[in-house]
């Protein structure tokens, strides 16, 4: 461990010491790489703290290691001996004195251990309470949590199913298709669909059988099969005494999991059901004295109208802007309040939702060859900018992007007045951005943003994956933007 | 005997073996075939088989399990 650069002098005092003094954290140590490292740096500095970065072999470079106060290097570029080396973030916080720890998102920003050991240390968590993060992060702890706070959940046993009698009566009273998914299993494995009596007759006894072989435990239960969901997910701010939801972002565009483009607010709720979503949203986070910025994930079924929980991220999103474009609200900067001791400064009925926002993840990946990952150089790189638009992203022209971790480059996000005028909007700042160097997701936004369901909001989470294999010819083309998507960005 | 060099098709971390407690996919003296899997390459958490490329038999592994390779660097070498 080395310091890279000596600290400045901190940035702190000046204009910003005048909109927000802080009286805890004076320093913060960012425990996270990328765009989201220079988003909480941003936060940090625009309240006056000073922000410590850490960095890997790989990112002694990196955009958040220069805009950082100082930045620590923690290890080699393998995550697993940095961005995942508790001791070595610790040590690194201890080193540069830090009062606080942002874990951004991904490595070590859900692990309940880490942040015990972080608050075991004296220092405060930018998050919820290591307690929090184990309940929410046990998916049989979430799902009963969540029915006790009169959140749906998807319909199904409860837990494992005895016999055959007992799956055909659960069967009948959730609605077929059913699916039939090993208690053991987990990530889309051990998982039948039923769509009537017959069906799940013959399938039960070989799912258990098959469960048995595969995972060592017969045990299987019954969950309702939606075939068209869509991914529906609220936003929720808390202080650990009261918790407000920020609306919702629909997230339906994924590639094999991976969100591709979000938008807020949802352009299949209507006005009840958002009501009736957020206020359980709101009823979990109260439920489990949430702290910090949260998000709930819900699974949409159109054709019923109903929502389900299935999970809760107690952390930062990747896709926040969103729901900063359509409640003016900086969430990471209100996080850091919070953890800096402030009550929560909002109510509900301050929280306005206004126009539309659209966020388009571009990533170092070429969709022409199977989203194969393309790290390298960035020779050129010209931003979007003017109205309505905001980049979040760590590049800068002569950076190398290494190829040790996530392929996130930038976020790019629109916000216009409604959702039509966003849908325009993003495609005159796709037509500005140009990125040399590296191949990206661009021109899969460009297409995508020329396609009839999407532009309709019709979509689901299935629908992206349908659509790039009809179209892999077409993507294969060497050509930059598909001729429709230029015409109309033009 | 020709020496054919097996290089990472991508700058990345490169992997002896398909899982850490696995066994490695060659050693050296092993026979390969044109299409036998020697290693894996991750680039940005994605997982890109290599391929010997070249009937025969590994005769040098230059690299060591979970080290960062360099797109174009010499990972092994095979007695074609």
């Amino acid at each position: 461990m080395s310091a890279i650069r000596q600290p400045d002098a901190p940035c702190a005092d000046g204009a910003s010491a005048a909109f927000y003094r802080p009286q805890r954290i004076r320093t913060v140590l960012v425990a996270n790489r990328g765009e989201i490292a220079v988003r909480v740096i941003r936060a940090a500095h625009e309240l006056g703290m000073r922000a410590v970065a850490v960095v890997s072999d790989a990112d002694r470079d990196s955009l958040a290691a220069r805009m950082a106060d100082e930045a620590i290097h923690i290890g080699s570029s393998h995550a697993a001996k940095s961005y995942l080396n508790a001791a070595a973030i610790l040590a690194a916080a201890q080193r540069c004195g830090a009062d606080a720890i942002h874990p951004g998102y991904g490595f070590l920003s859900e692990n309940a251990a880490f942040a015990a050991q972080v608050e075991a240390a004296g220092l405060i968590f930018v998050g919820p309470s290591s307690a929090v993060i184990a309940t929410m992060g046990d998916k049989a702890k979430a799902r009963e949590t969540a029915q006790r706070a009169d959140v749906p959940t998807v319909p199904g046993s409860d837990g494992v199913v005895a016999s055959l009698d007992e799956a055909r009566a659960v069967a009948a009273a959730i609605g077929y298709p059913v699916m039939i998914k090993a208690a053991a299993g987990g990530g889309g494995r051990g998982i039948r669909v039923a769509h009537d009596a017959a069906q799940l007759d013959a399938e039960l006894p070989l799912a258990q059988r098959e469960a048995q072989a595969a995972f060592g435990n017969g045990g299987v239960y019954l969950e309702r099969f939606i075939a068209r969901a869509r991914h529906i997910e609220v936003q929720v701010l808390g202080d650990g005494r009261d918790a407000i939801h920020l609306f919702e972002r629909e997230c339906s565009l994924q590639r094999r999991r991976q969100k591709i483009m979000e938008e807020a607010p949802s352009p299949s709720l209507t006005p009840a059901l958002r009501d009736m979503l957020c206020a359980s949203a709101t009823r979990l986070a109260r439920q489990v004295g949430y702290r910090s910025a949260g998000t709930l994930e819900y699974l949409f079924d159109e054709t019923r109208g109903e929502f389900y929980f299935i999970e809760m991220n107690t952390r930062i999103q990747v896709e926040h802007p969103v729901t900063e474009a359509i409640t003016g609200i900086d969430l990471v900067r209100e996080t850091l309040r919070i953890a800096d001791g402030e009550p929560l400064r909002l109510q509900q009925h301050d929280v306005a939702m206004r126009g539309a926002a659209i966020e388009c993840r571009i990533n170092a990946e070429d969709p022409a060859q199977d989203f194969r990952p393309s790290p390298g150089r960035i020779d050129e790189l010209v931003w979007p900018t003017g109205p309505g638009v905001r980049v979040d992203s760590m590049l800068y022209q002569g950076y190398t992007v290494p190829p040790f971790y996530d392929s996130l480059l930038a976020k790019l996000i629109v916000f216009d007045e409604s959702r039509p005028a966003a849908l325009a909007r993003l495609g005159r700042a796709l037509s500005e951005l140009h990125v040399a160097g590296v191949k990206t997701t661009a021109p899969l936004h460009r297409a995508l943003l020329a396609d009839d369901a999407v532009r309709a909001g019709r979509y689901h989470t299935n629908y992206l994956e349908a659509w790039l294999s009809a179209r892999r010819a077409q993507l294969a083309a060497p050509s930059e933007p598909a001729p429709a998507a230029r015409e109309e960005a033009a | 005997m020709a020496q054919h060099d097996i290089v990472s098709p991508l700058p990345g971390t490169f992997y002896r073996r398909s899982a850490p407690d696995a066994a490695p996919y060659v050693e050296p003296g092993a026979p390969v075939a044109s299409d036998t899997v020697v290693g894996l390459v991750e680039v940005m958490k994605q997982f890109n088989d290599v391929e010997a490329g070249v009937a025969g038999r590994v005769a040098e592994i230059l690299v060591e399990d979970g080290e960062p390779v360099d797109a174009g660097q010499v990972l092994m070498r095979v007695e074609a």
